[in-house]
């Protein structure tokens, strides 16, 4: 398809700029200016719509195709939540005004928003204080490791190291890393849980904390967590949740009464946020009392008289890590999807995306190899070694898919399972879209048999066929200019 | 209507219907047969003495109270002062097209795209956004968006430090303060020594900076036009940095690259900026949208994700994420950054909205914005009592005047008269306790600025 820029043609317009009411009183030094126009494209408002309308249809979203993609909770996102979003109250405040004398109560809504979805998310979470400012995952990843990194200095602990089990996704040693500390894994066990034994051997003074989800990223629970916690509490480390896969425990577990420390929530999968294409996302980050005074500047109180505020003296504080109060467009649209859901809201998600992950694996179990196939909680992983020994590997499994109408499972992650394809199907999905994808997969699975040189041929039916990677990598090509 | 701590909410128990799960209690059941489960076997390995026994949270609520709730919410917070009010993050007129294309939900309900067949859309926008944003700052290279200005300049900083091999930044006190009080936080647990100059006369200052650049210095930190909306020209700043090894990262206000020299004209390294000006509401902080640009010879050192440009197998034109090997998905804990995310659908609004304006669009909406702030200049300047803080000539959209008096507190008074007036530099800046920033944007007509010289000079 042809870029924006190759459908530009000269003097075309895509807006009509109001006429200014001022003279032009300013002649910049020629030093100061371009020296040529910025080449952006000329086109009609018509010509930008279809432009980026044809680019959508070249898109699957959970709107149009069932999206079971492994630790990325691909829920549907209510409409309602967008909607609220653009009331003009919300979206178009000014960042700063409450840091104006006399401005905070200029802002009362949006501190409300902020205040209840601190007790709410704590509530959720068995937290005793939340920030809003992470801006994804990863971010609140970062951030609950720098008051991890905090609360050590403030102990005058000289600790180097986070424990990381070998299922964890990337982020979390890389985040680790960038906090500073050295990142240890530790293996899994043969029920694909973090082994016991191996941690008790690694655990030692140096150990400043241990980050975990919990359900693991083959979707199972360990129900030896809170010993786990008490273990890593024994040498003065605290207790990192990350809460990538929190959809399949809400209203059931809480992670503070496991025994962690520090929670990070990914607002833009359990709280049914869209994912954007990739962002943007939000991460909030809850931690205990003892660990409150190290949240990032701002806090948001409520005052005695019930009016908010903002509390920027926090002089134990990690500082500032968001220039304002988080993405709230995004904490906005997860506080309305929470006042929908209500308590018996949020429990039936964990109940149905529980079922919905364990209906797929055990129908699916004849046709595909899966090493723990015990009860799982919100997602399983296959493998697709059968396959492979047909040539037909994780990857052609899931261009297959495409060409049945599916958003494939996570392919290859998490990296302990050989050609692993990670299923998340989410509570959102009914028994016909399931009962769809089943057949789909174990269609694939026995033409892998049979004719596996078709499976290899996929996709043929989607705007482009596979893509040269090794050619974008080398012969490197970001930007038309 | 809410009424959280302290008390608890009325519990009414389970409701029937669900918008958002579609199978009914008797699927449920039918499920739960075929695999010979029951619905408590779901949990049963979880030991019970870990179960929470259900939240304390109210009861979930209809769609129209919900909305009449939140409408009553937003009724709190006041939209309707006349806003002067900038730092970085200013009230630019939206086009209506910028909206629709943004609800287009095979855009906004996908994930980052990993298969690049089904995600053709996400992927070419996110092109031509790396390629809009090279176009304005004219540098080479582009990343896929960061999470906003602030983090995508500590970003910078750290990428300039690991392609320089050394430890050492200068930034200047023009650089936004609520992106250098982020810089400070980030650096805490690395080792990154930080020295900070102090502006001279509103420009970055040369004495200082040059002063303290010497051979261990990687990064020299600067941004225009700056906090104080002054316009510099930085080129004698990229030579010193060159000359010594070190890279110069400047921040930017991607609006005024619509008239201003840019800084890759200038001679900088790594560029970044927050790109809210383009397209994106306020919103109370966020989401916004952080860019970062940079010469071809650094392309691989860019934190982030990055889309490439291929062909099929039928030798057709595609678009794939590449340089994947740089992230934490597969480095881990040797990844150039931990980020995972970006901020894929405020770049895609972006680039509608710098599609929309184009070429001409743009550079008009920026001169709009310099003409009506130079008639502010004239309006603020002609009353008794109001100076302008600095000599410098050239400012953007921002300015900072001298008050007689405190200028929180007159800030506070015109908030009464309907305005938000500016911002008080008395909160980043020692002995600027009567100095205010005043944005003007392309939005503020001739007679809004004229009413707010009217009550500016009442008060004084």
């Amino acid at each position: 398809m042809e870029l924006v820029f190759e459908k530009s043609v000269k003097g075309r317009r895509g807006l009509r700029i109001a006429k200014s009411d001022v003279p032009t009183c300013v002649n910049l030094d020629q030093s100061l200016l371009r020296g040529k126009d910025a080449e952006l494209p000329e086109l009609s408002e018509l010509d930008v719509v279809r432009h980026f309308t044809e680019l959508s249809r070249r898109n699957f979203g959970v709107d149009t195709n069932f999206y079971p993609l492994g630790s990325c909770t691909m829920k549907y996102n209510p409409k309602v939540c967008e909607r609220i979003a653009t009331y003009p109250g919300f979206a178009h405040l000014h960042p700063l005004l409450p840091q104006l004398r006399s401005g905070g109560m200029l802002t009362q809504g949006a501190l409300e928003v902020l205040y209840e979805m601190d007790v709410i998310l704590c509530e959720i979470c068995g937290m005793d204080a939340f920030t809003m400012q992470p801006m994804a995952g990863a971010h609140g990843e970062l951030t609950g490791i720098m008051m991890m990194a905090a609360y050590h200095q403030d102990r005058g602990n000289t600790k180097t190291k986070i424990l990381v089990p070998d299922s964890a996704h990337g982020t979390n040693p890389a985040s680790a890393a960038i906090a500073g500390y050295t990142v240890r894994s530790v293996p899994s066990d043969e029920n694909g849980l973090m082994s016991f034994e191996a941690l008790k051997e690694m655990l030692d003074d140096e150990v400043a904390g241990i980050m975990l989800t919990c359900p693991n990223t083959l979707g199972l629970f360990n129900p030896h967590v809170r010993e786990i916690c008490d273990l890593i509490h024994s040498v003065d480390g605290l207790a990192y949740y990350d809460g990538a896969n929190l959809n399949a425990i809400t209203g059931k577990v809480r992670p503070g009464d496991l025994g962690f420390d520090i929670v990070h929530v990914n607002l833009h999968k359990t709280f049914a946020t869209p994912h954007g294409g990739g962002g943007p996302g939000s991460g909030p980050v809850g931690v205990v009392e003892r660990l409150a005074r190290y949240l990032p500047i701002s806090t948001v109180v409520k005052r005695e008289d019930g009016t908010f505020a903002l509390d920027y003296h926090k002089p134990k504080s990690i500082g500032y890590i968001a220039p304002f109060y988080g993405n709230f467009g995004i904490v906005l649209r997860a506080y309305v999807y929470i006042l929908m859901l209500g308590h018996e809201g949020l429990e039936r998600v964990a109940e149905n995306a529980v079922l919905n992950a364990n209906y797929i694996k055990e129908k699916l179990k004849p046709y595909y190899d899966i090493e723990h196939g015990q009860l799982c909680k919100h997602e399983c992983v296959f493998s697709a070694t059968r396959q492979a020994q047909n040539g037909v590997h994780a990857i052609d499994i899931a261009k297959g898919l495409l060409d049945r109408g599916f958003h494939p499972p996570t392919m290859y992650f998490p990296t302990i399972v050989k050609e692993a394809l990670m299923i998340e199907p989410t509570e959102c999905e009914s028994k016909e879209t399931i009962d769809l994808f089943i057949d789909a997969m174990i269609e694939l699975a026995r033409t892998a048999e049979k004719a596996p040189e078709t499976i290899k041929a996929s996709p043929t039916t989607t705007a482009v066929g596979r893509l040269d990677e090794t050619k974008a990598s080398r012969q490197l090509n970001i930007a038309s200019l | 209507m809410l009424r959280l701590m302290g008390s608890s909410w009325k519990r009414k128990g389970r409701r029937k219907t669900m918008p958002y799960i579609s199978n009914t209690d008797e699927q449920r059941a039918e499920m739960l047969a075929e695999i010979g489960l029951t619905a408590e076997d779901l949990f049963g390995d979880i030991p019970e003495s870990l179960r929470c026994g259900g939240l304390n949270i109210p009861d979930g609520m209809s769609e129209q109270k919900v909305r009449d709730h939140l409408a009553a919410i937003a009724d709190k917070n006041y939209i309707h002062l006349t806003s002067f009010l900038g730092g970085g993050f200013y009230d630019h007129f939206i086009p209506s097209a910028v909206y629709s294309t943004l609800s287009r939900a095979e855009f906004y309900t996908a994930y980052t795209p990993y298969q690049p067949e089904i995600s053709q859309g996400t992927l070419q926008a996110t092109y031509e956004f790396q390629s809009m944003i090279c176009r304005l700052t004219d540098m080479e290279v582009s990343n896929a968006s960061m999470y906003d200005g602030g983090t995508a300049l500590y970003e910078a900083m750290m990428m300039g430090l690991r392609i320089a091999r050394r430890n050492k930044v200068i930034m200047d006190d023009s650089v936004n303060p609520i992106y250098r009080v982020m810089i400070h936080s980030y650096s805490r647990n690395l080792k990154v020594d930080l020295v900070e100059t102090k502006n001279h006369e509103g420009l970055a200052n040369r004495e200082a900076i040059l002063d303290a650049l010497d051979d261990e210095t990687g990064v020299i930190l600067v941004q225009n036009p700056n906090f104080f909306g002054c316009i510099d020209d930085l080129t004698d700043l990229a030579a010193a940095a060159h000359e010594k090894g070190a890279l110069l990262v400047v921040s930017c206000y991607p609006m005024s690259l619509g008239i201003l020299k840019t800084p890759g004209a200038m001679g900088a390294d790594i560029v970044t900026g927050e790109g809210q000006s383009l397209g994106l509401p306020m919103s109370f902080g966020g989401p916004y949208l952080g860019f970062m640009a940079t010469r071809k010879k650094y392309a691989r050192n860019l934190p982030g994700r990055i889309v490439g440009e291929t062909v099929d197998t039928q030798g057709q034109r595609g678009f794939v994420l590449t340089l994947q090997t740089r992230e934490q998905h597969i480095r881990r804990d040797k990844a150039t950054s931990n980020i995972c995310s970006n901020e894929a659908l405020c770049a895609l609004a972006s680039t509608v909205y710098l599609s929309l304006l184009g070429k001409e669009g743009l550079k008009e909406t920026a001169q709009l914005c310099m003409d009506k702030a130079g008639y502010a200049y004239q309006r603020f300047t002609a009353i008794p009592g109001v100076k302008p803080h600095f000599h410098t000539k050239w400012v953007f959209n921002e300015m900072v005047f001298d008050l007689p008096h405190d200028a929180a507190d007159v800030i506070g008074k015109l908030i009464e008269k309907g305005f938000a007036a500016g911002f008080p530099l008395s909160r980043y800046y020692e002995g600027m306790d009567n100095s205010i920033l005043i944005a003007v944007t392309e939005k503020r007509t001739k007679q809004q600025i004229g009413m707010l010289a009217e009550e500016l000079e009442a008060i004084l």
